[in-house]
């Protein structure tokens, strides 16, 4: 087992009454590709948003660390800083492009922070100085590369917004990898392509973690993606995670099993009164 | 789609002419007290009232033809437009696009030689300049940012004191005051952008609105800094590198040998605003292509992928903020040197409106679009100036109409900021138009 | 003190009109999620609507005052609701599925039409109507002042009583009202649920009108005068009512317009009367930047 990435430590997170994640701790680890699945309102969405800063858990820590041994506790920043200095990327359960923009500009948009640097806060990029036109282009090409991997070099001067459903998550992948991130949050990717489709993300997804050697933890239903690329899979209900391994030990979980199959009511009762 | 095309048949007809009774009917009902019945303050103070019947009964029956006919022909007309604009026109407009700014340009920069003698429209190109400058400033915040600034004017206003009162105080030219009025101007942008950029877009709006009428009542209670509805008076003109336009021997006329005309100083203006513009057109231009203006544009289009790309908003919001503001002070200051005078009426709600219908017009994001939208927008107040009391009716009207009818303005395409440049690469419906863009 | 209850019967007055306009923006907003702009020139339509109204029943003969100002609220309701119905069709409707910001441009846009068109129907100059309703009873006296309750505010604020409570009743028993409360929750849902969306969202603005119309008359009645200008202050002031007390909330409305009211009459009282406007300004920022959901609204959780 290599190191931990990310660990969430009893992590709570409520909305007024509602408890959408209940002191849930977890572990993601360098170089893995890790799942978190459960059934619809399992809280696993409400976790995303928290690792990635969007929400501020309630109560609970989440520790970020680099291989340089620099660490981060996320629950204290800002969404911008937490993609930005701990370099944790994610994708969005409903596509979030910039839509009227085309490939090439989401791409940059992506390595914003570093173009704004060498642009000298703008001042310099103005006045039109050499070392920004360098960084354009070094940016240019990390954006192409990233096209490549994705099979849209073609489209890079097209409009995202024009690009067919499937390229259009493909494009948030590759958006999301030229942050440079440490972990990729990955949030249904699969959703919604069809079986070639998918079959090549779970190629690309693999090749993320061996090549670029990026941690992956990512939320999905298609159980045929889940099984066959997964390392390590964590299975939420109600906001509480009730299974936490290896695929093949999860899958057999009863559980899980009756978590995703749904238990009828008399045998809860009877659970219940066993109790 | 059934019957299109064939609106003769009765039942079509029928249904058209029940459409026109009923808004004829919702017409009258709108108008009988407002239009019908006009109310005045007779001799002795109190109200009296004089009917119209005339004028409701024309409206009305406008309202009922017009409603006919557009159920009649509407469809057809449309469907037939689409049909006989082909391929070969769009491109036609697409390519006249690429020239217009160009031709524009050079227009704007012959416009004093050509109307040398006409002094009303020399006065006239001023006014449709600054307009312009005011919208490429506005259009940084509005067009690329996406947030939606109905205060412009206060930093408008912002310039136009601060060079008024900075010249007034401290005797310091035209040249010196504008920097400093552009940067309070930002300064002011900054100063209100701080606390409200996290606001939703249409909240923001609203507090922008409160900020720009905040500034114009303090101009007008402020009496011992501002002189109140007073205004200010004899704001200092600019000189040609310490040449004042006058007819003294040390005046511009008599330097260069020229015989004194009061022209001199428009024609200087003019060329002063064009300058501006253009610069202010040229850093936006410029901007575009550089990561800030990417971000922005990225924050118009969505703000929550921006942050999950480690984008930082608030920053990235304030200074689409600053920059517009600081144009709106440099156009400001431009306005109280031409005035001479200024007062708190020049600031006031509804100048933000035209200026944010110049940028909606003109497409919102296209340098462009706005230079036209000014253009024809002013110029249009000009041509029906008779109708002086009319034309903002048919300001608001037209406001209503382009952001129902073109949404997107008049120059709807937007050019990306950077290319990868593999265009034969691109699959062929997307390769055709782009070839037959270029002229062959 | 005595000045202090005289100068609070004032701004209780002033609130419930702010009140009544508040109304049109919070269920604007609540059930279309967007700030109707044109609704503080509806409330000054509804002003003029009412004198010409009133000028007219005078000129008919009808002089007895309960039963002139009985019709007069009828027919300036009917009239301007009409305006309501008639700017969400032209202006907003087609909007529905446009850009995010458009439907408060088309509504900026609607706002300089109706005031300009106003302008240009009655001219720009202000319309002076004598007092119609005198008299009032004197609460109590003391240190030389009198504290007085005219009849003209208790008609007002019986009437905005009135109102609210009849609106509650509509909104928490009636199928419309069940309707509009649908729509607020999820438009899309209550589409797919069988509400005539279209016909609920007309429906919301008509009600907004009618009870605009009503605040127009009863600013007419108080300060004898109007002009098309009034709409705009007027707007501001309930719009920010109406975020104060918690946008999407009527009793919130209610309550927004009752404090700004008697926030803007002390403030002239106490302050500076230039100053009023800066005031109300100054709140309307400052409740949006810090308490953006209001006195009774819901806290709003950002869809990631």
């Amino acid at each position: 087992m290599t190191a931990p990435v990310l660990m969430v430590e009893h992590l709570t997170m409520r909305f007024g009454g509602l408890v959408a994640v209940n002191d849930l701790s977890l572990v993601v680890r360098r170089k893995e590709i890790t799942a978190l699945i459960g059934p619809n309102g399992a809280g696993k969405t409400t976790l995303f948003n928290c690792i990635t800063g969007f929400y501020k858990p309630t109560v609970g820590r989440l520790l970020l660390s680099h291989s340089d041994g620099k660490s981060f506790l996320l629950e204290r920043m800002m969404e911008f800083r937490i993609a930005r200095d701990a370099r944790v990327a994610r994708t969005f359960q409903n596509v979030r492009l910039f839509a009227g923009m085309t490939l090439l500009e989401n791409l940059l948009v992506a390595q914003h922070n570093t173009l704004m640097a060498a642009s000298g806060y703008t001042m310099l990029g103005l006045f039109g100085f050499p070392g920004y036109a360098r960084a354009q282009r070094r940016a240019v090409d990390r954006a192409r590369y990233w096209l490549d991997r994705v099979g849209l070099a073609e489209r890079a001067d097209d409009p995202a917004g024009a690009l067919p459903y499937g390229a259009q998550r493909r494009l948030e992948i590759a958006r999301a990898m030229c942050t440079e991130p440490v972990l990729l949050c990955l949030d249904e990717p699969a959703a919604g392509l069809n079986n070639r489709e998918s079959a090549e993300l779970n190629t690309f997804l693999r090749a993320i973690r061996d090549e670029n050697g990026t941690s992956i933890l990512l939320i999905e239903h298609d159980m045929g993606v889940v099984m066959e690329i997964s390392d390590h899979i964590a299975v939420l209900d109600y906001g509480i995670m009730i299974a936490d391994g290896a695929p093949a030990a999860v899958r057999n979980d009863p559980k899980v099993i009756a978590a995703y199959l749904g238990v009828a009511d008399e045998e809860i009762a009877q659970a219940e009164a066993s109790l | 789609m059934p019957r299109e095309g064939e609106p003769d048949k009765p039942s079509d007809f029928l249904t058209a002419v029940k459409e026109a009774a009923i808004a004829a009917l919702v017409a009258f009902g709108l108008f009988v007290l407002l239009i019908g019945i006009r109310t005045d303050q007779g001799p002795t103070g109190a109200l009296v009232f004089t009917t119209r019947f005339g004028a409701l009964a024309a409206i009305v029956a406008g309202v009922f033809v017009a409603t006919l006919l557009r159920a009649l022909f509407w469809r057809r007309l449309t469907l037939s437009f689409g049909q006989i604009a082909p391929a070969s026109v769009k491109n036609a407009v697409a390519r006249l696009t690429n020239y217009a700014a160009a031709a524009f340009l050079v227009f704007a920069l012959v416009v004093p030689i050509i109307f040398y003698g006409n002094r009303y429209l020399l006065d006239l190109g001023i006014l449709i300049v600054t307009y312009t400058m005011l919208g490429f400033g506005l259009n940084i915040v509005v067009g690329l940012a996406g947030l939606l600034d109905l205060g412009y004017v206060a930093f408008y206003a912002v310039g136009a004191y601060s060079y008024a009162l900075i010249a007034q105080y401290f005797g310091l030219s035209f040249w010196i005051c504008l920097p400093l009025a552009g940067i309070l101007a930002a300064f002011a942008g900054i100063l209100l952008g701080f606390p409200v950029l996290r606001l939703r877009g249409d909240y923001l709006a609203i507090v922008t609105l409160g900020f720009g009428e905040i500034i114009r009542l303090i101009l007008l209670n402020w009496q011992s800094l501002t002189g109140g509805p007073n205004g200010i008076p004899g704001i200092p003109r600019p000189s040609f590198f310490g040449l004042p336009f006058n007819n003294s021997e040390h005046g511009f006329a008599a330097t260069f040998g020229l015989t004194y005309s009061p022209t001199h100083r428009i024609v200087f203006l003019y060329y002063i605003i064009l300058a501006l513009a253009l610069l202010t057109n040229w850093v936006t231009l410029r901007l575009r292509r550089l990561p800030i203006g990417r971000a922005w544009e990225a924050l118009r289009e969505d703000e929550i992928a921006c942050r999950a790309l480690g984008v930082n908003t608030t920053t990235t919001k304030l200074t689409a903020f600053a920059m517009g503001a600081m144009f709106g002070g440099f156009a400001g200051a431009f306005f109280a040197t031409r005035q001479g005078f200024i007062s708190p009426e020049s600031f006031t709600f509804t100048e933000s409106a035209l200026v944010l219908a110049i940028v909606v017009l003109g497409g919102m994001g296209s340098q462009l679009g706005v230079a036209v939208a000014a253009t024809v927008m002013l110029g249009g107040f000009e041509l029906f100036r008779e109708f002086d009391q009319y034309r903002m009716l048919v300001f608001g009207a037209a406001m209503v109409a382009i952001v129902i009818y073109r949404p997107r303005g008049l120059v709807a395409t937007r050019t990306p900021s950077v290319l990868l440049g593999k265009i034969k690469d691109i699959p062929a419906p997307i390769v055709r138009d782009a070839r037959t863009e270029t002229p062959a | 003190m005595e000045y202090f209850v005289q100068q609070l019967i004032n701004g209780i007055t002033l609130g419930s009109i702010y009140g009544l306009i508040a109304i049109g923006y919070t269920m604007v907003y609540g059930i279309v999620g967007m700030i109707n702009f044109a609704h503080g020139d509806i409330f000054m339509v509804g002003a003029f609507l009412a004198l010409i109204a009133f000028l007219v029943l005078v000129a008919l003969g009808i002089s007895t005052v309960p039963l002139a100002l009985f019709i007069v609220l009828l027919v300036s309701m009917a009239l301007t609701a009409l305006y309501g119905w008639t700017v969400e069709r032209i202006a907003y409707r087609p909007l529905r599925h446009s850009f995010r910001l458009a439907p408060l441009i088309s509504a900026i846009g609607m706002s300089i039409v109706l005031q300009n068109y106003v302008q240009v129907a009655q001219g720009a100059r202000v319309k002076p109507l004598p007092p119609l309703v005198h008299g009032g009873y004197t609460l109590f006296e003391g240190n030389d002042f009198a504290v007085r309750l005219s009849n003209i505010q208790i008609i007002i604020i019986i009437t905005t009583i009135a109102l609210m409570t009849g609106f509650s009743f509509l909104v928490a028993r009636t199928r419309l009202g069940r309707n509009m409360r649908a729509c607020e929750q999820d438009l899309k849902m209550a589409a797919l649920v069988g509400i005539d969306v279209d016909r609920t969202i007309s429906l919301t603005f008509v009600i907004g009108a009618a009870l605009a119309s009503v605040a127009g008359l009863m600013f007419l009645l108080y300060y004898g005068v109007v002009d098309f200008f009034i709409g705009f202050l007027a707007g501001v002031k309930a719009f920010t009512a109406a975020v104060l007390g918690g946008i999407g909330s009527l009793p919130g409305a209610m309550i927004g317009g009752i404090l700004i009211g008697l926030i803007e009459t002390m403030w002239s009282a106490y302050f500076s009367i230039e100053y009023k406007d800066v005031a109300a300004f100054a709140i309307l920022i400052i409740v949006l930047i810090f308490l953006p959901t209001g006195l009774l609204g819901r806290p709003e959780v950002e869809k990631v």
